[in-house]
């Protein structure tokens, strides 16, 4: 069994793990650190429920091996939130109901929350645009929209 | 799903890459954005004894023009390639295909040079890349040698890189003025292959007659098709609605798709037809500045 020793930055925390060369950086963080917040959905490429950033950008974890993420930056949907305080897009899903079943959710946040720091003001296409690697099987999307528009809004008006 | 074991190697520079893929032999494989390999490892319809990692590689990110060409370096990232500067303004052919590349998320790590080195025909980048003439740099324990995007792709998911060459750079010639270059993709859904997919690139002369045309075709056979017929009847003609869609007819025929839940041949092959009409369309009216 080949292992490697990795060093990764989760949500500002520095971890030093040994971890096999195979394991995938979902297993990495849900088994290892015991971050379940990051969903497994289709475990093949397609449904954007594992979104996590890397390096800032959101990509799919089930698609990544953890040993890639070495010497990375690894933000997460426990990483949102800031001192008991939700971030604008947390605060938007629950305003907006924008989930219903949840099980997309944490990956929604993740992508949304990258596209923000982008483009905080992003036009109802663009933002189509941006969650179409994330599926929702619950809302038909028009209320995930709705909860990204609101954190937008929220982050100009406290900016 | 957990791939088979295999063991991971993290070069740190391209000898160092190009060193471990020559001691390892045909057991290793080159991980780039892994978006296409790490799927097929975890379904287990691949197998590789060991990954040689090119993530931490210098100096193969690059999107930059120089020496009269647009170079690309091997493993730069969809997403920069959709959202550099130059790549908008002067190639708007290679930004109409990172964007419809599997979905956002996917092209934040997928690689261009991986979805050549693959040798996928239903990936969209070849069709483009033999529009464009490009030419691919791959770098082995010989040196390094370049091979005309018309060589690269040698079978289903073969090209002719050997096992111990990786994919440096892909060489675009800078267009002359008046050309113009347009990529249309027919999807069931986003992140899907293409149904039918095609490219086309135009330089036209001061009279509005085509100089150069170069057209591809994305899932129309077991390697990438060139639509060289069509090309060539291209060649003089002005663009009037006749001989496009000539053109496109013979561009159809060039294609040899096989059936699947996509549709049947009948269908791709009339799709093929559809797209390179309508990517004839806007590659001339971008080379006319409209």
């Amino acid at each position: 069994m080949a292992m490697h020793r990795i060093r990764v930055k989760v949500n500002g925390a520095a971890h030093e793990s040994e971890v096999e060369s195979r394991l995938l950086l979902v297993h990495y963080l849900r088994e290892m650190l015991r971050l379940t917040g990051t969903h497994i959905g289709c475990d093949t490429t397609h449904c954007g429920a594992c979104t996590v950033l890397l390096d800032g950008r959101p990509v799919k974890s089930c698609t990544v091996l953890a040993v890639q993420a070495d010497g990375r930056d690894v933000m997460t949907v426990e990483g949102l939130e800031k001192d008991g305080k939700l971030d604008p897009i947390q605060e938007g899903f629950f305003q907006e109901h924008g989930l219903q079943c949840g099980y997309c959710t944490p990956g929604m946040m993740m992508t949304s929350h990258a596209l923000l720091q982008r483009n905080p003001n992003p036009s109802e296409g663009e933002i189509r645009q941006a969650i179409s690697g994330n599926l929702c099987r619950c809302t038909g999307y028009v209320n995930i929209v709705k909860s990204v528009q609101h954190a937008a809004a929220a982050a100009r008006s406290r900016s | 799903m957990i791939p088979a074991s295999f063991d991971y190697h993290q070069p740190k520079t391209l000898s160092e890459a190009i060193g471990l893929l020559s001691r390892l032999g045909e057991g290793a494989k080159v991980l780039s954005g892994g978006q296409s390999l790490l799927p097929l490892l975890k379904l287990r319809l691949g197998s590789a004894g060991h990954l040689v990692d090119i993530g931490r590689v210098p100096g193969l990110e690059d999107i930059r023009e120089e020496g009269g060409f647009l170079k690309i370096g091997g493993r730069a990232r969809e997403s920069d390639l959709e959202h550099s500067d130059v790549v908008r303004k002067k190639y708007p052919i290679l930004a109409d295909t990172a964007a419809v590349i599997a979905d956002p998320l996917v092209r934040n790590m997928a690689t261009v040079g991986g979805n050549l080195a693959h040798g996928d025909p239903a990936n969209d980048h070849p069709a483009t890349m033999l529009a464009l003439g490009a030419t691919v740099v791959a770098t082995g324990s010989k040196g390094e040698r370049t091979i005309p995007i018309d060589q690269f792709f040698t079978g289903l998911f073969e090209t002719a890189l050997a096992h111990d060459e990786i994919l440096t750079e892909i060489r675009i010639p800078v267009p002359p003025p008046k050309s113009g270059g347009a990529y249309v993709k027919l999807e069931r859904k986003v992140g899907d292959f293409a149904t039918a997919g095609a490219a086309a690139q135009l330089t036209l002369g001061a009279g509005g007659e085509v100089v150069r045309a170069g057209i591809g075709l994305t899932n129309a056979g077991m390697t990438p098709v060139r639509a060289a017929a069509a090309e060539k009847f291209l060649q003089g003609k002005k663009l009037d609605e006749a001989t496009v869609r000539q053109a496109a007819r013979l561009a159809a025929d060039a294609a040899d798709p096989s059936p699947d839940r996509r549709g049947s041949v009948e269908y791709k092959r009339e799709m093929a037809r559809v797209l390179t009409a309508r990517a004839l369309k806007r590659a001339a009216s971008r080379a006319q500045g409209a």
